[in-house]
């Protein structure tokens, strides 16, 4: 520290200034490292819990969960996320069975980004549960997307079921209007949120056809990797 | 503000809370204030991280007060506001990532809060530290009060709750306006409203009892 | 995340949709503090909206740089840092290269510095994971928005002048009240991105 600075000085040399500017950024790279490492630890653990808790409520009967990765058109098993790879998670039952895969999707939405986490259960090639996990749409419309029950029940038998070739969707998700609901890929929206709820429904579309695919080709994978 | 010494202790702490009131009376820090007021829950978040960076900021402003020259006084108080402001941030991810989310940017933002340089600057680089600390605390008590104001007539209009809790019933219709951005001006704009109606009034009784 | 926003989308995302002070709240004091005038109100939006440009690169450059070296908690300190040489750069250069131009934005450089819009343009920037390009745009995008907000502001409180308002709402109460309203017109752009 700089304590030959006497105050009150006329002219400080630029040496003392350079000298209590270095003081004060090594105080605050100090302070600022003690907390980094005294909080990381925890901060990991909140966002993990995080993940797991959507994770579980959108794959019921799930009790543990893995991550994976899509590196080089296969899914590898992974701790922590790495930034830049498309990833799934994995949700197994209290027997180690593969319950299903929760998959993040993310769409503009009437205000600005929708992400949400859905549900795929490989077996019957349904989506079985949906989150909302970030959006910015209007409260009391379009943010109903996130708590109407009636528009969520939408999500929890949905038919996602692949064509004969395995590479898209035999049909793809549609949107209805409320109470027009006939087919089991059907959404029925929200009346007074059309844009929220159709943005929830094309980017299911978009993700599932892009991403189920290849969840269904590397099913093994996933469930050995348990 | 002329700043004397001998200024008392209850002092320094009451001005902020309500007759230097830096958001009623000052028009300070309006950012946060507008942005992160819609819930009772976030308001008091914002306000306490505020009271926390400013409290500790001027502490170690006013310590370190007579080594800072002159000329890079304004840099060094920003440094030494954004370690808090990170400590802060790191804080609140590890105590709840719910209001983490719900605040966002703007607990980075505290720094360019301006009711914390200026505090650094006019009160905390002139005074010794517990007297910095008093001024912070009443200042940032203060703000915190300010942000609830807004934040219990917002969330209890808009979404018929107060921290969460229902007040008036199921069948409330929440009125959406208020937790939308123009809420937040009109909101605050009353409360102004109110405070300068509230001053007009005491200044014409202060002069019908004069004459 | 990358995002899959293309350019024009971005452009108007920042200017009007989510305008920086309308609905992000953000740069609120030059916003009340620099509107009474509609001349002020154009030079200092476009003050803000070059240091903006400036210090949106600077901070895609740093961010990058601190991501290699794997020290994300340093972000708001170096930000913070990179813009307040970033505003006595653009002063420097401004005071040699066009001394016109200096004397009509001069006074308001020094004030861009704890304008909430700049680290904020920064911050979200990082947040939405923009690449060089899409910042230059997001930047552009956020600066347009604000110096419409001011001018459109500074026009309305021009008007308000001669207008018989009661004594007690005078002042910033019905700046506000008057944001109010602008802020739910801008409301209307939300559908935009749909």
């Amino acid at each position: 520290m700089s304590s030959d600075v006497r105050p009150g000085e006329p002219a400080v040399s630029s040496i003392k200034m350079i000298r209590t500017l270095a003081g004060v950024a090594v105080i605050s790279g100090f302070l600022i490292v003690l907390t980094v490492k005294a909080t990381e630890a925890r901060i990991e653990t909140n966002k993990r819990e995080a993940l797991e808790a959507a994770v579980f409520a959108v794959l019921p009967g799930a009790t543990t969960q893995a991550t994976f990765e899509l590196r080089d058109g296969a899914f590898v098993r992974v701790d922590s996320p790495t930034p830049g790879f498309d990833r799934v998670y994995a949700g197994y039952g209290p027997d180690g069975e593969l319950v299903g895969v929760a998959i993040e999707a993310a769409g503009m939405g009437y205000a600005g980004t929708v992400r949400a986490l859905y549900g795929y259960d490989p077996e019957t090639q349904t989506v079985v549960g949906l989150q909302v996990l970030e959006s910015l749409e209007t409260p009391g419309l379009g943010d109903r997307i996130g708590k109407d029950p009636a528009f969520l029940a939408n999500f929890e038998q949905l038919d996602v079921s692949l064509n004969e070739a395995g590479d898209a969707l035999a049909n793809p998700i549609t949107l209805v209007k409320a109470g027009e609901k006939t087919e089991m890929w059907e959404v029925e929206g929200i009346s007074g949120a059309t844009i929220s709820s159709t943005a929830v429904a094309s980017m299911l579309d978009a993700r599932s056809a892009e991403i189920l695919p290849l969840v269904m080709r590397h099913l093994d994978e996933l469930k050995e990797a348990r | 503000m002329p700043q004397t010494k001998a200024e008392p202790y209850p002092d320094a702490f009451i001005k902020g809370l309500w007759r230097e009131n830096p958001v009623f009376v000052m028009l300070l820090g309006m950012c946060p204030v507008l942005a992160v007021s819609n819930t009772v829950l976030n308001a008091l978040s914002m306000g306490l991280a505020a009271t926390f960076v400013l409290v500790m900021s001027c502490a170690l402003v006013s310590l370190l007060r007579r080594f800072i020259p002159k000329q890079v006084r304004i840099a060094t108080f920003i440094i030494i506001i954004a370690t808090f402001v990170t400590m802060v941030d790191f804080a609140i991810q590890a105590i709840s990532l719910d209001v983490y989310n719900a605040l966002g940017a703007f607990i980075a933002l505290i720094v360019v809060n301006c009711i914390i340089l200026g505090r650094a600057e006019a009160y905390a680089s002139k005074n010794d530290p517990v007297r910095a600390v008093i001024d912070a605390a009443g200042m940032g008590l203060g703000f915190t009060l300010a942000l609830l104001c807004l934040g219990s007539v917002r969330e209890l209009l808009g979404f018929g709750t107060f921290l969460g809790f229902n007040v008036f019933g199921p069948h409330f219709e929440g009125w959406s306006v208020l937790i939308l951005p123009p809420g937040g001006f009109f909101t605050l704009g009353c409360w102004l409203l109110l405070i300068s109606w509230m001053n007009k009034r005491k200044a014409r009784l202060a002069e019908s009892e004069a004459a | 995340m990358p995002t899959t926003e293309s350019l024009p989308e971005i452009f108007l995302n920042a200017c009007l949709i989510n305008n920086f002070v309308l609905s992000m709240f953000l740069g609120i004091c030059p916003f009340l503090g620099v509107s009474g005038k509609f001349e002020t109100a154009t030079r200092m939006g476009m003050a803000v909206m070059f240091v903006m440009l400036v210090s949106s690169v600077c901070a895609s450059g740093i961010n990058w740089l601190l991501i290699r070296v794997g020290a994300e908690y340093l972000r708001l300190i170096c930000y913070i840092a990179v813009i307040a040489s970033a505003v006595q750069l653009v002063e420097m250069f401004l005071k040699k290269f066009s001394p016109a131009l200096f004397r009509a934005l001069g006074i308001f450089l020094p004030l861009i510095t704890t304008n909430c819009a700049i680290l904020g343009v920064a911050l979200f920037q990082t947040q939405k994971g923009y690449d060089l390009i899409q910042c230059i745009v997001y930047a552009l995008g956020a600066g347009a928005g604000f110096t419409l907000a001011l001018t459109i502001m500074a026009g309305l409180r021009e008007s308000l002048e001669l207008a018989d308002v009661p004594d007690v709402v005078k002042g910033t109460a019905l700046t506000l009240m008057v944001a109010g309203i602008l802020s739910l017109a801008f409301m209307g752009f939300q559908g935009l991105s749909g």
